[in-house]
This record gives structure tokens, C-alpha cells and sequence, in this order.
């Protein structure tokens, strides 16, 4: 694909990793305490692009770390324009995505809903209950909207089906690190550096590597095969314990230097 | 054709279904998809199912003209007697027919959601005939709303994990059963107890169900000397007996009725959705976030129904009605005297709509054909509770 039919968060991903650096893509969930300004602390800290999470109701491709931020975000009365707005209104640094779950979008409508990512200057969208075969129209007119669509592979997916999906993914690839639902664990997979060979194998696009992916060590063994990582769970842990802005700038800094000594 | 025919290749009944889930989870449907179409086509698979389904689980069940209860009302009603058959409600149809799958399909291990117990007990039973490891998840609140079936699935052999997310009843205990699901797809099988989730579970639980309509159709139309029933009234949380049922019936001249709790009733009160696997109509707030459903009957608090259901709905082909918890009682406790037939809360829905309608909805004259889905013994000690009674 030209340079110039790239969307911005592939542009973004895609210029770092030329240049040598591996990519880091915080997760945060959005309407959950002090979150607009962690953000900014993450991305000071050198978070390359930033997922913010918009809660929904049943979110089964969570743990229950982030299943928690999300029952507390909703009870405080977060809601999807009101995190948009926010998003919208502190114009940060580095792209982002949205993660949320398909009924929130399909409750607003796929016109609607991209519009309103676009208008609150939103790069691309992570629907995880989204998968490829139901996901063409969304995808059209997200991208029509300049909204990159981000698919998910699993380390499940068979080979074929990973082509078609890289394919088909804008923005990056999202490489699902181990069978399971998001969470931090003691070590990491070896489906994670496995899923992230297959799919460096079948793509140029940006490969990230998330769920699964807890503390700098890790982060770092993974991206010697992927472009970077996504961490959500280990993060917004430190954030539930009462860790604010500045434990975060401290986590992510730690991602950070991991990632960047490998 | 019939008009339950198999969806389309999307796994779509019109513009309901689908499968909408994590990628991880793609290839069993995929494969189970597969497994069930080979096996439903197989003679000795089917041969086996419908064995089991009569030498253990007591089918086929009988179809019971309710004399005095008919005479009170003015028209003619039949029940369907699903709380004759093993573990005492319908639920015995599918599970049977999941647990010879998952040995098709080499694995060992079978999970399973369960709101009222019912379905939870069913594939607890399943497991141990067949020898497969159970693990059943159930929210919090139900657990101690139905500690009675927590009790017997422990018996069977099955470990209950009391599910402590979200609101803690019937939705959350799905969410957590298809997280485990992502995280154990080798070697274990989703027992989901209902027709609903991603494809081909909506189709594959109605095809294990409709043993029930098409014995009904068959024992009915004895009764009648060879007509069909006016109406046929069964009741709706995730529909699987109603589907069952319908799927008996559907391509004859009766009406069907679907009957939703008051306080979950997603086909009039809910929108089309996306959730638990599936696109169906769904009780949702402004925004798009699941609401909790309500309603005396733990089977039945769902908030979202089957694909296929929103689907008949959709055509007119059957017709969905609410009855109110009040109704339920009354019902239960009518039928219980009248026939000595103590239904549970969830078809004493069915049973309270045909009482509501007699003579105004339903002409005097007609008859119906009402599925029992289960007995009542489950719920005795609410009901006793609900009706200012001490056990």
C-alpha cells in the first residue's frame, strides 16, 4: 500500500518502526478515574499511540482487571459521547484508538458512530466481538470516514483466514497473544512471539502484540519477533490500587526503557 | 421449505444471528458447525440421540388434555408434558445431543451457563452418563435463589462456580462461561442451554429441541382427529423450548404464541442488538449498554431471546405476548389445584396468557396446545415465600 493511502495511526505506527523503534500502545479505560490526564502521563512517558477503552455492559473479552474499570466508569455515568468529547477536547499528541464492543456502535449506527470518532479526532477503532466475516460493512464505512478498523488474530486463527485478516486489518494487526481474555500473567505465552512470527510472515503492516503482555520483561521478549506491544490489564491494575497519573507515567516509562534496551 | 428451515450461511434467520464473537473462538464455531451438520445427516448419530432420549430420558412425553381446567375457561387445552421428562424440564433434548457432539468431537470437558439450575443440572446429567468433566457458572443471586439445583449438580459430579461480575444472574454467568471458553476451546465444548449465541448454536439447539413439536404435532393431531391445534403457546426467555416447539408446528395452520416476562421481554420491549454471539432484539439503554431483566422466573430473567425468534416475529409468523408476575402466580396456583400438575415459574407464563385470553384473544371454542417446559418443584420454596407462606 502507497505511503499516502495510509490512514494516520498506520502512518504513525509505520514511521517509528522504520526508525527503529518498537511500538508501545497503552490501554485505558476511558470514564475510569483520573483517565484523561493518565493519558497524557503515558504518552509523556512514550506510549507511541493510546487505546481507550469506552465500557460496555458485558464485555466478554476482558478479565476481570479491566472488567472492573469498566463496572466503575459506568456506574460513575460514562458514556460513549461523553468520553468522545473528552477525547476530543484534549487533542493528544499521539493516535487513537478506540476499543469498545460492537453494540455500542451498533445501537448508534456504523454512520453515526464513525462520524462522531472522526469528528472527536479519533485514528481507528479495536472491536474485539467484531471479527472479520461480520465486520465488511463496518470497515467500509469507518474507512470511509478515515477511521482505521483494527482486526484481531488469534493464535486460533488458521493460516489462511491470518492472511485474509492482515489484510483486511488498517492501522495495525492486533495479534492476540494467548487463548484467553485479557489479563496479567506470570510469564508470557509462546503463543505470543508465535502468533506474532505468522503474522510478520503474511503482512507489512505494524504487528502489536497484546493480551497477556504484563511488565517490561515481557513486552520486550515478544517484540523481538512483533513491532511493539499493547499492555492494558497490568496497567490499569496500578490505576485501580490507587495509583494516579504519575504511577502510570512510571509503568509506562518502565515499558518503555524495556522495550527500547530489548 | 419450511419456514425453520437452516439459516443462511452467515448463520442468519433474515437479518437475525450471525456470530459475533472473539476471533479466538472462530474456528470451533467453524468446527462445530461442521460436526453438527455431518452428525444431524449421520443415521447412527441420530439413532443414538433419539435412544437415549427414550431409554433414559423418558420420551416420548405424553400430551395431557386438561379437563377441568378447560371446562373453567371454555376452550380446549393440551400440554405438552416436557416436566415428565428426565431431570424434569426440556432442557434434557439438547444437552443429550451437545455431550454426543463433544465426544464427536474428541474433547472431554463441557461448560455451561445456568440461571434457574435447570439447564445446569441437565448438562450435569449428560456429563456423567456420558463421562465427560462438567463445569457449570452461575451468577451469584441464582446460586442463592436455586441452591437446591446447586445441590444436585454437585451430586452429578459437576463443579458450580458462582459468577460474582456484572449483575450476577443469568447474563453474567453467560460472559463467563465464553471467557472460559476462549481461554479452554481444545478440549472443551460450550454447553450454551438455549437458542442463542454465535451460529450454529441458535439452529443446533432448535433441530435438538423440536423432538418436542414434532411429537406434539403427531400426539395432537391423534387427539383430534387429525387436525392441528388452534393455537400453540409456549414461553420465551432464551426460547429454546418455544423454538422447539414452533419448529413442530410452524408450517401448519396454527398460531403460535411466544410468551415473555414482564420484566424481560425482549421482543416488546427490546431492540435489535449485539450480544452474547448473536444480532436479536435486546433490552438496551439509550446508548447501547445491556439491561438486567426482571421477573420472578430465573430462567426466564434474560434480556436478550434467540435469533430466530426475533425473526418469526418479524414475518408475523408468531405472535410474542408479555405475562406480569402476578398472572404467573395465579396461574401456577390454578393449574396445581384444577389438574394437579405443578408447572415451574417459566411455563406458568405460557399457562397465565392462555387463562388472561381465553374467551377475548383466543375465541371459546378453540383449542390449544400449551409445552410444559418444566415442573415447579424447583421453585416451591420461592413461591412459598412469594405467597407469604413458611416452608
Amino acid at each position: 500500500m502507497s505511503r499516502e493511502s495510509l490512514g494516520r495511526l498506520e502512518l504513525a505506527l509505520t514511521d517509528k518502526k522504520v526508525s527503529g523503534r518498537k511500538l508501545l500502545v497503552p490501554y485505558v479505560c476511558g470514564g475510569f478515574g483520573d483517565w484523561v490526564e493518565t493519558i497524557y502521563a503515558i504518552i509523556e512517558a512514550g506510549a507511541d499511540a493510546v487505546e481507550v477503552g469506552i465500557p460496555f455492559s458485558d464485555p466478554i473479552m476482558d478479565g476481570p482487571t479491566i472488567q472492573e474499570a469498566a463496572q466503575k466508569a459506568l456506574e460513575a455515568g460514562a458514556t460513549p459521547s461523553q468520553i468522545l468529547s473528552e477525547v476530543r477536547r484534549a487533542n493528544f499528541s499521539v493516535p487513537i484508538a478506540v476499543m469498545t464492543y460492537y453494540n455500542i456502535i451498533h445501537h448508534a449506527g456504523h454512520e453515526r458512530f464513525a462520524k462522531e470518532l472522526e469528528q472527536c479526532g479519533v485514528a481507528g477503532a479495536i472491536i474485539p466481538d467484531l471479527q472479520l466475516d461480520e465486520a465488511t460493512d463496518w470497515i467500509r464505512v469507518s474507512g470511509e470516514n478515515g477511521i482505521e478498523n483494527v482486526l484481531l488474530a488469534a493464535p486460533s486463527t488458521p493460516p489462511e483466514r491470518l492472511k485474509r485478516l492482515a489484510d483486511n486489518s488498517r492501522g495495525f494487526v492486533y495479534g492476540v497473544g494467548r487463548m484467553g481474555v485479557t489479563g496479567e500473567r506470570a510469564s508470557l505465552a509462546d503463543s505470543a512471539s508465535e502468533i506474532a512470527r505468522r503474522l510478520k510472515e503474511c503482512t507489512e503492516k505494524p504487528v502489536l502484540v497484546g493480551v497477556g503482555v504484563s511488565d517490561a520483561g515481557q513486552a520486550a521478549l515478544v517484540s523481538r519477533v512483533s513491532d511493539g506491544v499493547i499492555v492494558g490489564s497490568a496497567l490499569v491494575r496500578r490505576l485501580l490500587q490507587g495509583g494516579g497519573p504519575q504511577a502510570a507515567h512510571d509503568f509506562v516509562g518502565e515499558l518503555r526503557r524495556g522495550l527500547d534496551d530489548g | 421449505m419450511s419456514i425453520m428451515g437452516p439459516p443462511s450461511a452467515s448463520g442468519r434467520f433474515g437479518e437475525y444471528g450471525g456470530r459475533f464473537v472473539p476471533e479466538s473462538l472462530i474456528p470451533a464455531c467453524f468446527e462445530l458447525e461442521a460436526v453438527f451438520n455431518e452428525a444431524w445427516g449421520d443415521p447412527e448419530f441420530v439413532g443414538e440421540y433419539r435412544r437415549i432420549l427414550t431409554e433414559y430420558g423418558g420420551r416420548p412425553t405424553p400430551v395431557t388434555e386438561l379437563r377441568r381446567f378447560s371446562q373453567k375457561l371454555g376452550i380446549r387445552v393440551f400440554l405438552k408434558r416436557e416436566d415428565l421428562a428426565h431431570t424434569g424440564s426440556h432442557k434434557i433434548n439438547n444437552v443429550i445431543g451437545q455431550a454426543l457432539l463433544t465426544r464427536r468431537m474428541g474433547k472431554t470437558r463441557l461448560i455451561a451457563e445456568t440461571g434457574a439450575g435447570q439447564h445446569g443440572v441437565a448438562t450435569a446429567t449428560a456429563a456423567a452418563l456420558l463421562g465427560l468433566e462438567c463445569v457449570v457458572y452461575m451468577g451469584e443471586v441464582d446460586v442463592a435463589r436455586q441452591a437446591l439445583n446447586v445441590f444436585r449438580m454437585k451430586l452429578l459430579g459437576a463443579s458450580v462456580i458462582s459468577v460474582v461480575s456484572g449483575s450476577r444472574t443469568l447474563k453474567d454467568a453467560i460472559n463467563e462461561a465464553m471467557r472460559e471458553w476462549v481461554a479452554s476451546v481444545d478440549s472443551t465444548h460450550y454447553c450454551i442451554g438455549s437458542v442463542m449465541g454465535p451460529h450454529p448454536y441458535p439452529y443446533m439447539v432448535r433441530e435438538f429441541q423440536r423432538i418436542v413439536g414434532d411429537e406434539a404435532l403427531v400426539q395432537s393431531k391423534e387427539i383430534l382427529g387429525g387436525k392441528v391445534p388452534d393455537y400453540v403457546v409456549a414461553c420465551v426467555g432464551g426460547g429454546s423450548n418455544a423454538a422447539g416447539t414452533f419448529a413442530g408446528f410452524v408450517d401448519t395452520t396454527a398460531k403460535l404464541v411466544g410468551v415473555e416476562p414482564e420484566g424481560g421481554a425482549a421482543i416488546n420491549r427490546g431492540i435489535p442488538g449485539v450480544v452474547h454471539g448473536m444480532r436479536s432484539n435486546l433490552l438496551q439503554d439509550d446508548v447501547g449498554q445491556v439491561l438486567e431483566a426482571h421477573s420472578i422466573s430465573a430462567g426466564l430473567d434474560y434480556p436478550g431471546v434467540g435469533p430466530e425468534h426475533s425473526y418469526l416475529a418479524s414475518i408475523g409468523r408468531a405472535t410474542y405476548v408479555t405475562a406480569n408476575d402476578d398472572e404467573v402466580l395465579n396461574a401456577l396456583q390454578v393449574l396445581s389445584k384444577l389438574e394437579g400438575i405443578i408447572p415451574a415459574l417459566e411455563p406458568a407464563h405460557a399457562i397465565a396468557y392462555v387463562i388472561r385470553e381465553a374467551g377475548k384473544e383466543i375465541p371459546l371454542g378453540s383449542t390449544a396446545l400449551v409445552t410444559m417446559s418444566g415442573r415447579g418443584d424447583k421453585d416451591a420454596e420461592s413461591v412459598a415465600q412469594l405467597l407469604g407462606d413458611d416452608v
